[in-house]
């Protein structure tokens, strides 16, 4: 699936987003696995609400960042998780 | 860094409706050993130490889970403790609104296992008919929204069906379905004649699910375990003796992996003695085989120890009679003729024709188990 920059995306139901304090990470939780994430991708994640497009995940992230160009970063976090199952787009 | 536990494997009791001959509890569960259960309280405190000491996921078994009364309580307060809970379950005489209040208290994945593709397989090898609550189950546990993993142990006489599996869990929703080749421990290794598969079978099998996966994509996850009689090198058992993963059992023993029970030169502890981070950190049973200094050779001087640690402590406990040698199914193991034997009195029988009484297993249940007991 390639997502496009209208589409909504959000954690799929089976994903847990959650603080590993013993080894100060913080990891997405689903059945049998785990993925661990870096502060930026803890910010994504946050922001995929279900409401949010993605074109409006990256303006709020440029805006916090005083920088542009993230497009493709963000996409391409988001297209990896989303290719285990993680991340669904709505419409 | 010391490894920290990743993984917890609560057994919250070995009764059990079902009967499979390949059960992964031990051949004693009956026994004194397994017999004063933890309490609600007990299984909690257990769930706040395994996540102070780093555990994330909780894999609730048995025996079968849901015959613990307060299983909405274990699962309210794991959830509460930020574990990520799998329920792994027969499913039998499980209705909706159980798997309901389930999910109410936090319940993240239900793992369900059948016994083969159609009803006449499926309640023959379990031993009890239970087919038709599974197949409810499964879309109950679909309708509430759960994410699905469809649990099958594949043998001798349901391997032929792995693609009418495949398809039966595709029809189902299921995110996964795992296809574990039987593992010889315990009830498996007693049965081991009647249950394992030649060659050709598993080749076969082998080809369909590489043909599934092609065909499925993202869309059905297949996990195939792989039949390690039949493999070169032994599989990373564990991820490594001691490493991520940690089996408590109904009666509060807390063990390196779900057969370790049966290694007797080890020293066991329980949590109602112990906090979980010592007997991490420092029990017999934890430490003897973690890391590699314990390893003899051919695994010392092996440049494949870092990828498969020795294989599997238990196997070589239970084939080799000493649980501190190389993996017998290793290819490099002196052992390695007693698996070869194994497997070489499969493919002679089948060639001449099986016969009814190699295909007769005896099935897991609490008489079967006592009268074994004391046989070691």
């Amino acid at each position: 699936m390639n997502a496009v920059a209208d589409a909504t995306p959000r954690l799929h139901p089976k994903a847990r987003l959650t603080r590993d304090d013993v080894r100060g990470r913080d990891v997405l939780l689903y059945p049998e696995g785990l993925v661990t994430l870096n502060a930026t991708g803890v910010e994504i994640l946050r922001l995929c609400d279900g409401n949010r497009s993605l074109a409006d995940i990256v303006t709020t992230l440029e805006d916090r960042y005083g920088t542009t160009g993230l497009t493709a970063d963000v996409g391409a976090f988001l297209e990896g998780l989303a290719a285990k199952g993680l991340v669904t787009y709505g419409p | 860094m010391d490894p920290k536990p990743l993984w917890l494997l609560a057994e919250l009791t070995y009764k059990c409706p079902l009967q499979c001959p390949y059960c992964s509890n031990p051949l004693d569960f009956a026994g004194g050993r397994f017999k004063r259960e933890l309490s609600t309280a007990e299984w909690c405190r257990v769930f706040r130490e395994a996540k102070a000491l780093g555990v994330l996921q909780l894999g609730l078994s048995g025996g079968e889970p849901t015959l613990r009364p307060d299983l909405d309580e274990l699962i309210r307060t794991a959830h509460e403790v930020g574990l990520y809970t799998s329920l792994i379950t027969s499913a039998y005489r499980l209705t909706k609104e159980r798997l309901a209040a389930l999910k109410a208290a936090g319940l993240d994945h239900v793992q369900i296992s059948i016994q083969g593709a159609d009803q006449e397989m499926s309640d023959q090898v379990a031993g009890t008919a239970s087919y038709r609550d599974k197949i409810a189950a499964y879309q109950y546990t679909k309708e509430l929204g759960f994410p699905l993993t469809v649990n099958v142990v594949l043998h001798r006489r349901n391997l032929h069906q792995v693609e009418a599996l495949i398809r039966l869990a595709e029809s189902l929703g299921a995110e996964r379905i795992e296809l574990a080749n039987t593992q010889f421990y315990g009830w498996a290794l007693h049965n081991r004649d009647a249950l394992m598969p030649t060659k050709a079978q598993l080749d076969e099998a082998w080809q369909v699910v590489q043909r599934e996966r092609a065909r499925l994509g993202t869309r059905l996850e297949i996990v195939w375990v792989l039949p390690d009689y039949h493999e070169q090198y032994p599989k990373p058992c564990m991820g490594g003796w001691a490493r991520a993963y940690m089996t408590v059992t109904p009666a509060g023993e807390v063990w390196p992996c779900h057969a370790a029970g049966r290694i007797t030169t080890l020293k066991f502890e329980n949590v109602r003695d112990r906090p979980l981070e010592w007997i991490w950190e420092h029990s017999d049973a934890f430490t003897r085989f973690r890391g590699d200094a314990w390893m003899p050779e051919p695994c010392r001087s092996c440049p494949r120890k870092t990828q498969d640690f020795g294989g599997c402590r238990c196997q070589a406990f239970l084939v080799a009679g000493d649980a501190a040698v190389t993996d017998p199914v290793c290819s490099l193991s002196p052992h390695r003729p007693l698996i070869d034997a194994a497997v070489a009195e499969v493919e002679r029988a089948a060639a001449a024709g099986g016969g009814q009484e190699r295909d007769e297993w005896t099935y897991r249940a609490a008489p079967a188990s006592r009268a074994l007991a004391g046989k070691g």
